[in-house]
């Protein structure tokens, strides 16, 4: 049953093969046994779970299944839930139990999606190997010894080794994709403004996109209808139809124009990764696609402009924790400068410190128009290379990451962990879609190849991610881990 | 000795009348339970977002127009990052470079009736903080977040006034703008008008400003006036005693009359002001500007001018009268009803707001409506009653003895006698049991009898208990003594 | 442009987390590096080149003044350190 896609899982249910409960019970079991070596998940929570299948199986029964009735899904421990302790991987949270539900959560559970609980992640999604959180690193289920990516490596890790067939994530910089790409899931980061970040704890306000992560494009496609759409309740939400994507994950890529940006392919690239991503574009030409060079001049510049705009960002979002209201509280504390500095001191870990010091010192007087402004505009060049591509070809492909995942431990340096984002963070910048789907291995750690496609084009990134998974079966490859149980 | 002259600027913080906050649905109502209405929003919990009111955006363009300033096509919200317990957030949500009302300037009325101008540097929306609330709670200060996130216009002069008189008389005339606006209730007891006071000295005809200090949230025009008089002597006499006025910020002590340094130590603040990531630029058409313009009332400067040019009343009665939205509209009330604009300014100013001052009210809860004091000064008007008895009912009104004049004036049988058979019968009978006194008249030079006569009218109004007009009673004894 | 351990003691205290001698000195290291890879930037002409601040071009949407939300106090200070009377309670505030 852990094999099984969403997709898959709901024609099960539907036929009555097997129930939500029994479903959902056979998930909660093998996370039971499995997940004390991975470490996916920060909470689990086995009896809302298994009440709202419960529900499901009798809104099934009376007729009245919705579109994910009782599926099995997680959750990253960045989205608000009701009732459910929501500690963004860090201290600071550890003790909050979030008083409402995220948008996307009401829109799961509406569509009758069961949470089995909430994933881990990198402390408030700063990170990308998910070794910055306050509850220990994930393991990647494909080698115990590697990272699984991050930010939202729980999700990643989860789904990859068949604890649940599809999770949330949130990706600002790189967060579903890279995970995803070393976990060997399809991850997709919608076009930012197409998902309500209402109750999405936020770390960059302007970049931070929640998302699908799941075995196949279509899984994906299921799960971003049900999540798409305008939100009263987040200004930069945008009014605007959600399409059946599921309904065309099935165009015809004959035509296709694909453009591989040359500075993805550049220095720093691991040969098995390149080699594994122009094999994929190869199978894209046997399907009729057209594949030629573009540039996109501006992408060494991508990380730089983020390390000014997120960190900016984050040292405002993050002031809210100041131990008044929710959250951490240092001991007795002397006076209001000891409450908040000791409070801050403790419940952050020293990524977010790093982060906040940054984004707190490029904001200051004397340096907010070199850095932050600077960004901005830069940020702007790079949005136009993308659309200056876009007006040549389709969609661009190129790899998720330039390394498939790299060991626990091994990157102990900020900025050369930092570097490992090159071919992602520009596309938060830009704020169009981008999926990254698996593509082969380099060893025994799985490549991602990432797909990027115009503003709101998420039905076709979706059709072109489906098409390959129709043509090849990388996506169908299970790591050994779990294997032995059923 | 040097003469010296001061230069007051003021920010004044204006809560505006909305009834959900700027950026949630949560009340602004004054006075509930603490934290009963700070919804999650406005406690700044995680992953909440804000979306703003239409009705905030509304006020402040109406501000900016009731100003003659400019309303860009487009503002942003800026975060001002800074810490303190009731800014839950860890910022406020405001604006800087780009406000939503531009340069305006705002007519001034000083005591003597001049007028001049003050110019308006900007004026922005911004998000209210909640209250720390002092009294020992286990040795520590409660914070009530209900006031956090009630929309403010903060509306910034330029530094064009001179004196303590012109800065109360700026205030005043935003009071009057925005309460005639309906933008804000204007009680500055509760808060909704808070002013911060910049004010520095210089020696006269210099043309460099001063160095100033900030006096930070005075909020009533008395103490404006005080504490700007206490800050400008306290700033004279350092600098004549060779100190040095230091830039900083100030409180006012309303007990006893004196601003002081704060406190806390005054720090560099840094408060990294950037566009808020959480909202979008806001943008305003020019329909949508006309728009808002035609639904704006009638501004107290163009009432007060109306009220002059065609009503015809004093520049001095025009200026009372329009200074506050509820007087100007019970004037125009009252006058509508009598049909007459003096006797309706008399009775108002006189009579009624002598009463008011009295028992120390409003005019919005005056127990006189204007169609009692309108339907007065009718029969005032149309002689049914003397002057003299008019008093009498506007005192029966203001006790609540009657609906209405009229019905006073019936129960109280103080209509006038007009009817001329009645007086004089009347006159007849004074004049044949006052036989010296007519004599005396009689003989009297021409230029005399004009105060002679008085005794006549008296003794004939005191025949009717008051009731026959003194005017037609005057004209008859007149004639009835001269023809013999 | 360099960063001194003065500016890190500064921008600490502004985002007041709490750092001891020894971590500020780390941190100038870790911040120095991170500078020095952001300061690519400056290499850039962007003269004329309107910053963005939004990945969309898109406008401020404005929700009606209806009051929609009602007191969860219970609710909301479930998660509180210290509350009394319903009031958040932090150390002594000296103005």
């Amino acid at each position: 049953m852990h094999d099984k896609t969403l997709t898959e899982l709901a024609a099960g249910l539907q036929a009555g093969e097997f129930s939500s409960r029994e479903l959902c019970q056979s998930a909660l079991d093998r996370i039971q046994r499995l997940d004390g070596d991975l470490n996916s998940f920060i909470s689990v929570t086995t009896e809302q779970a298994l009440a709202d299948a419960d529900a499901a199986d009798q809104a099934r029964a009376a007729g009245d299944a919705a579109a994910l009735a009782g599926l099995p899904l997680a959750l990253k421990d960045i989205f608000c839930t009701q009732g459910v302790r929501t500690s963004c991987g860090s201290k600071m949270l550890d003790s909050f139990v979030a008083p409402y539900d995220a948008t996307v959560v009401e829109k799961i559970r509406q569509a009758g999606g069961v949470s089995l609980g909430k994933t881990n992640m990198d402390e408030f999604a700063m990170g990308s190997s998910n070794e910055n959180s306050f509850y220990g690193p994930v393991k990647n289920p494909w080698d115990l010894s590697a990272v699984p990516g991050g930010s939202s490596g729980g999700s990643a890790a989860a789904v990859a080794a068949g604890l649940v067939p599809a999770a949330l994530g949130t990706d600002t910089g790189g967060s579903i994709r890279q995970p995803a790409a070393f976990c060997g899931i399809t991850g997709l980061k919608p076009t930012y403004g197409r998902v309500s970040r209402y109750g999405m704890v936020a770390y960059a306000s302007s970049l931070d996109q929640g998302g699908p992560m799941a075995r196949t494009a279509a899984d994906c496609a299921l799960l971003l209808e049900t999540i798409a759409g305008h939100d009263v309740r987040d200004s930069t939400s945008v009014a605007r139809v959600v399409p059946d994507y599921s309904a065309e994950l099935d165009t015809s890529l004959a035509g296709l124009k694909i453009g591989l940006p040359k500075e993805y392919f550049g220095d720093g690239l691991d040969p098995e990764v390149e080699t594994a991503v122009r094999e994929a574009i190869k199978v894209y030409e046997s399907l009729g696609a057209k594949v030629c060079e573009v540039s996109l001049p501006h992408t060494h510049l991508a990380i730089p402009a983020y390390y000014v705009i997120a960190p900016a960002e984050a040292s405002s979002n993050l002031s809210r924790y100041d131990g008044v209201r929710f959250g951490h509280r240092c001991e007795d504390p002397t006076d209001l400068e000891d409450l908040y500095k000791r409070t801050r001191a403790e419940g952050f870990g020293e990524e977010v410190k790093r982060r906040i010091l940054i984004g707190t010192h490029t904001l200051s007087e004397g340096f907010f128009d070199a850095y932050y402004l600077k960004a901005q505009q830069v940020r702007r060049l790079i949005r136009q290379d993308f659309l200056d591509a876009f007006d040549e070809v389709d969609v661009l492909m190129g790899p998720t990451a330039p390394t498939p995942a790299f060991d626990l431990g091994a990157q102990k340096d900020p900025v050369s962990m930092y570097l490992q984002d090159i071919y992602t963070i520009a596309v938060n910048l830009a704020g169009i879609p981008g999926i990254s789907v698996p593509a082969g291995f380099a060893g025994n750690r799985p490549v991602g190849l990432q797909v990027l496609a115009p503003h709101f084009a998420e039905a076709q990134l979706l059709g072109v991610a489906h098409q390959f998974q129709q043509a090849t079966d990388w996506h169908l490859k299970r790591p050994a881990f779990g294997k032995e149980m059923a | 000795m040097m003469q010296w002259e001061t230069v007051i600027g003021l920010e004044v913080h204006v809560q505006l009348a909305t009834q959900s906050k700027i950026f949630s649905g949560a009340s602004t109502a004054f006075g509930a339970e603490p934290n009963t209405q700070a919804c999650a929003v406005d406690l700044g919990m995680p992953g909440v977002l804000p979306v703003l009111n239409e009705n905030a955006v509304a006020m402040a363009v109406k501000f900016g127009l009731a100003v003659d300033a400019e309303i860009p096509e487009t503002s942003l919200f800026e975060r001002k990052n800074y810490f303190y317990p009731d800014l839950p957030k860890g910022y406020q949500t405001s604006q800087m470079a780009q406000p939503i009302v531009g340069p305006g300037k705002v007519e001034i009325t000083l005591d003597d009736g001049s007028t001049r101008s003050v110019r308006i540097h900007h004026a922005h929306l911004e998000e209210d903080a909640g209250k720390s609330l002092h009294e020992d709670y286990h040795g520590m200060t409660g914070i009530d977040l209900n006031r956090a996130g009630t929309p403010l216009l903060e509306i910034v002069s330029e530094p064009d006034m001179r004196s303590a008189k012109e800065a109360v008389a700026y205030i005043k005339a935003l009071h009057a703008i925005v309460t005639y606006l309906g933008i804000s209730d204007g009680n500055m007891a509760e808060g909704s008008m808070r002013c911060d006071v910049n004010v520095s000295v210089r020696p006269k005809g210099q043309a460099a400003f001063g160095t100033r200090a900030e006096i930070k949230n005075v909020n009533s025009f008395r103490f404006v006036e005080k504490a700007i008089a206490f800050e400008v002597e306290r700033q004279i006499e350092l600098i004549e005693d060779g100190g040095q006025v230091v830039q900083e910020t100030r409180l006012f002590d309303p007990e006893r009359d004196e601003t002081r340094g704060m406190r806390t130590k005054e720090e560099a603040n840094d408060y990294r002001y950037f566009p808020c990531p959480d909202l979008l630029p806001v943008t305003l058409d020019g329909a949508y500007v006309d728009h808002q313009r035609a639904l704006m009332p009638e501004l107290p400067s163009e009432k007060r001018r109306r009220f002059e040019n065609q009503l015809g009343l004093s520049a001095y009665d025009a200026g009372v009268l329009a200074s506050s939205r509820a007087m100007a509209e019970y004037f125009e009330a009252v006058k509508d009803v009598c049909g007459d604009a003096k006797q309706a300014a008399n009775w108002v100013q006189g009579e009624l707001s002598a009463n008011l001052n009295r028992e120390n009210l409003e005019i919005g809860d005056s127990p006189v409506t204007a169609e009692q004091l309108g339907g007065l000064i009718q029969r005032v008007m149309d002689d049914t009653i003397s002057g003299k008895a008019a008093k009498q009912v506007f005192q029966a009104l203001w006790d609540g003895e009657e609906d209405s004049a009229d019905a006073i004036i019936e129960a109280r049988g103080l209509k006038q006698v007009t009817d001329t058979g009645a007086i004089e019968g009347m006159i007849d009978q004074v004049i044949a049991d006052s036989p010296v006194q007519v004599a005396q008249y009689r003989e009297a030079d021409e230029s005399k009898r004009g105060k002679m006569i008085g005794y006549f009218v008296g003794q004939v109004m005191k025949a009717s208990r008051g009731t026959a007009n003194p005017q037609q009673v005057n004209s008859l004894l007149k004639q009835k003594l001269d023809q013999a | 442009m360099a960063i001194e351990h003065a500016d890190v003691l500064r921008a600490a205290h502004l985002a007041r987390v709490g750092l001891s001698e020894d971590e500020a000195t780390g941190y100038v290291d870790d911040l120095s590096r991170i500078l020095k890879m952001v300061d690519q930037l400056q290499a850039v002409d962007t003269q004329d080149i309107i910053p963005l601040a939004h990945p969309l071009d898109a406008t401020q949407r404005l929700r009606p003044d209806e009051v929609t939300e009602h007191s969860q106090r219970e609710r909301f200070q479930a998660c509180a350190p210290a509350v009394t009377d319903g009031l958040y309670l932090v150390p002594r505030v000296v103005e």
